[in-house]
C-alpha cells in the first residue's frame, strides 16, 4: 500500500480576478517522482509555491504526511524545512560560496555546529559531484553547477519531498544533462519528487506519474506509458507530441 | 604671522569637522538603516510614515533644520552647538541614507528572500543572513557619495559658532585681510578629507566584492 506524502485537496488559487487553478487534487506517494507538464501560465509554478507555503492558496488543503500544513497557525518555517525547493533561476545566495549556500540552513535553521554543518554540506556537494567547487562563489560557477548547488542546498535539509520548478529551463542545452543526471540519481535513491519540466526524456524515463495541467486544471494523469502511448484525451496527445518534437530535437542537437 | 601658523590655525578646525562627520554619518546610518528596514518590511503604514519622514527631511535645507534644532529645541535641553549641529546633520543624512539602504534592500530582496525562506529560514533570519549582507555591498557606492556630502555639509555648523575649518578660515581671513588664501586653504583641507574618504570606501567596496568570473 503506497503511503501518500503529499495530499492536495480542492486547492484554489486566485490572484485578483485571475483564477490560477481551481479545485485541484493531487496525491504524491512516498518515493514517487511526479512530473507536471503543461503550457506556460497554467499554474504549475504557483502550485509548487503553494505546496511549500511561499504563496497561500485561497481555498483547499495540503497535507504533508499527516500534518495539514494549510491549517491556521502552522509554523511555516518548520514546514519548509521538510520541503526542498529548486528554482528555475537557481537563486543561490550570491554572497556565499557553494559550501556556504548549503551550510546556511544547517547552521541557522537546524542549529548544527559549524563542523557538523560543513561535514553534512560537503556530503551533499559530493552527491551532486561538486565537492571540488565547494569554495567557489555562484558567480564563478556555470549554470549547471549553480543548479546542482541549489539541489544540494535543498537536499541538505533532509526534506520529505523535493519540488523542482523548471530546473533546467534557464540552462544552456549542453548543461541540462548534468542536472537531469543528478535528478535521475535522486529518484533512483527513492527521493519523493515533484518536478515541473518540459524535459520529456526525463519524464518518460524517470517519472512514476505524469500530470498534464492546462488552464488551471489537471487534464489527465497517468504513467509515462499511458500518457505517451495511450492518452485518453486528444489535447494530451497534441501537447506531448508538440513538446517532444520541440525538445527532442534540442536533446539530439545537444548530443 | 607666517604662513604655517596661518594654515595650522585653520587646519586645527579639522578636529571639529571630523568630529561632526563622525557623529552625523554613523547616526544617520543607524537611523537610516532601521527606517529603511521598516520601510521595506514593516507593512504599508510604516512605509507611509517613512516616506513622510524622508520627504520632510529632504525637503528642508540642512541649515534651517540646524537653526530650528539649536534655537528652538535646545531651549529646553542643554545641547551644545557642536552636538546640536552634528545631530541635525545626522537627521538630514538619515533621510538620504534611508533611501540608499532602501534601494539596496529592494534590489536584493524578492527572489533572494524567497530562496532563503524556502530553505526554512525565518523572515528575520533571511533578512539578516541573506538580504543585508548583499545589500550592504550594493549600498557602498551611493553611501560613499553621501559620506562626501556630510563631510562638506559639516561646514554648516560654522553658523552656530563651532570653530571648525570654515569658521576659522573666516576669522583669520578677516583679521589678516587675506580672504582668498584663507578660503583656499579651507577648500584644500575639505577636498583632502573627501578625497581620502572616497578612496577608502572605494577600497572597501573592492575588498568586499563577491568573486565572479569575468
Amino acid at each position: 500500500m503506497p503511503k501518500p506524502i503529499l495530499t492536495i485537496k480542492n486547492l484554489t488559487k486566485i490572484y485578483g480576478q485571475n483564477v490560477i487553478f481551481q479545485n485541484l487534487n493531487l496525491t504524491v506517494n512516498e518515493g514517487d517522482t511526479v512530473v507536471i507538464i503543461g503550457p506556460s501560465g497554467t499554474g504549475k509554478s504557483t502550485l509548487l509555491r503553494c505546496i511549500n507555503l511561499l504563496t497561500r492558496p485561497n481555498e483547499g488543503q495540503i497535507w504533508l504526511d499527516d500534518l495539514e500544513i494549510t491549517a491556521k497557525g502552522t509554523d511555516e518555517d518548520q514546514v519548509r524545512q521538510h520541503i526542498g525547493m529548486v528554482f528555475q533561476n537557481f537563486l543561490l545566495f550570491n554572497h556565499l560560496t557553494a559550501l556556504g549556500n548549503v551550510k546556511l540552513g544547517l547552521t541557522k535553521v537546524k542549529k548544527m555546529s559549524d563542523e557538523e554543518a560543513t561535514k553534512k554540506a560537503m556530503h551533499e556537494l559530493s552527491r551532486v559531484g561538486l565537492a571540488d567547487r565547494a569554495n567557489h562563489y555562484p558567480g564563478q560557477l556555470s549554470g549547471g553547477q549553480q543548479q546542482r548547488v541549489g539541489i544540494a542546498r535543498a537536499l541538505a535539509m533532509d526534506p520529505r519531498v523535493m519540488l523542482f520548478d523548471e530546473p533546467t529551463s534557464a540552462l544552456d542545452p549542453e548543461l541540462i544533462g548534468e542536472v537531469l543526471e543528478v535528478m535521475r540519481k535522486l529518484a533512483l535513491d527513492g527521493m519523493t519528487m515533484v518536478v515541473v519540466t518540459h524535459e520529456m526524456g526525463f519524464a518518460r524515463e524517470v517519472a512514476d506519474r505524469i500530470v498534464f495541467m492546462e488552464k488551471g486544471h489537471i487534464v489527465e494523469e497517468g504513467s509515462p506509458d499511458e500518457m505517451f502511448n495511450h492518452p485518453k484525451f486528444d489535447r494530451t496527445r497534441e501537447f506531448l507530441w508538440k513538446i517532444t518534437e520541440l525538445y527532442g530535437k534540442k536533446e539530439k542537437e545537444a548530443e | 604671522m607666517d604662513f604655517s601658523q596661518f594654515l595650522s590655525y585653520i587646519a586645527s578646525g579639522t578636529v571639529y569637522t571630523v568630529g561632526v562627520t563622525l557623529i552625523a554619518l554613523p547616526a544617520g546610518l543607524l537611523i537610516g538603516t532601521i527606517l529603511a528596514l521598516l520601510y521595506v518590511y514593516g507593512g504599508k503604514v510604516a512605509a507611509r510614515v517613512m516616506n513622510l519622514y524622508s520627504t520632510v527631511f529632504r525637503g528642508i535645507p540642512p541649515l534651517v533644520l540646524l537653526f530650528i534644532l539649536f534655537f528652538a529645541v535646545t531651549r529646553g535641553v542643554n545641547l551644545s552647538a557642536f552636538w546640536a549641529g552634528s545631530l541635525s546633520l545626522g537627521m538630514v543624512s538619515s533621510a538620504y541614507q534611508m533611501e540608499i539602504v532602501r534601494g539596496a534592500l529592494l534590489s536584493v530582496s524578492g527572489d533572494q528572500l524567497m530562496a532563503a525562506r524556502a530553505v526554512g529560514l525565518s523572515r528575520l533570519q533571511a533578512i539578516r543572513y541573506v538580504v543585508l549582507p548583499q545589500a550592504v555591498r550594493l549600498a557602498i557606492p551611493p553611501w560613499s557619495n553621501e559620506a562626501a556630502i556630510v563631510i562638506k555639509d559639516s561646514s554648516l555648523v560654522y553658523a552656530l559658532g563651532v570653530p571648525e575649518i570654515l569658521r576659522r578660515a573666516q576669522l583669520i581671513g578677516a583679521s589678516s585681510q587675506r580672504y582668498l588664501l584663507a578660503y583656499l586653504s579651507a577648500a584644500i583641507i575639505y577636498f583632502l578629507l573627501v578625497y581620502a574618504t572616497t578612496r577608502l570606501l572605494n577600497h572597501l567596496e573592492q575588498k568586499l566584492s563577491i568573486p565572479s568570473n569575468p
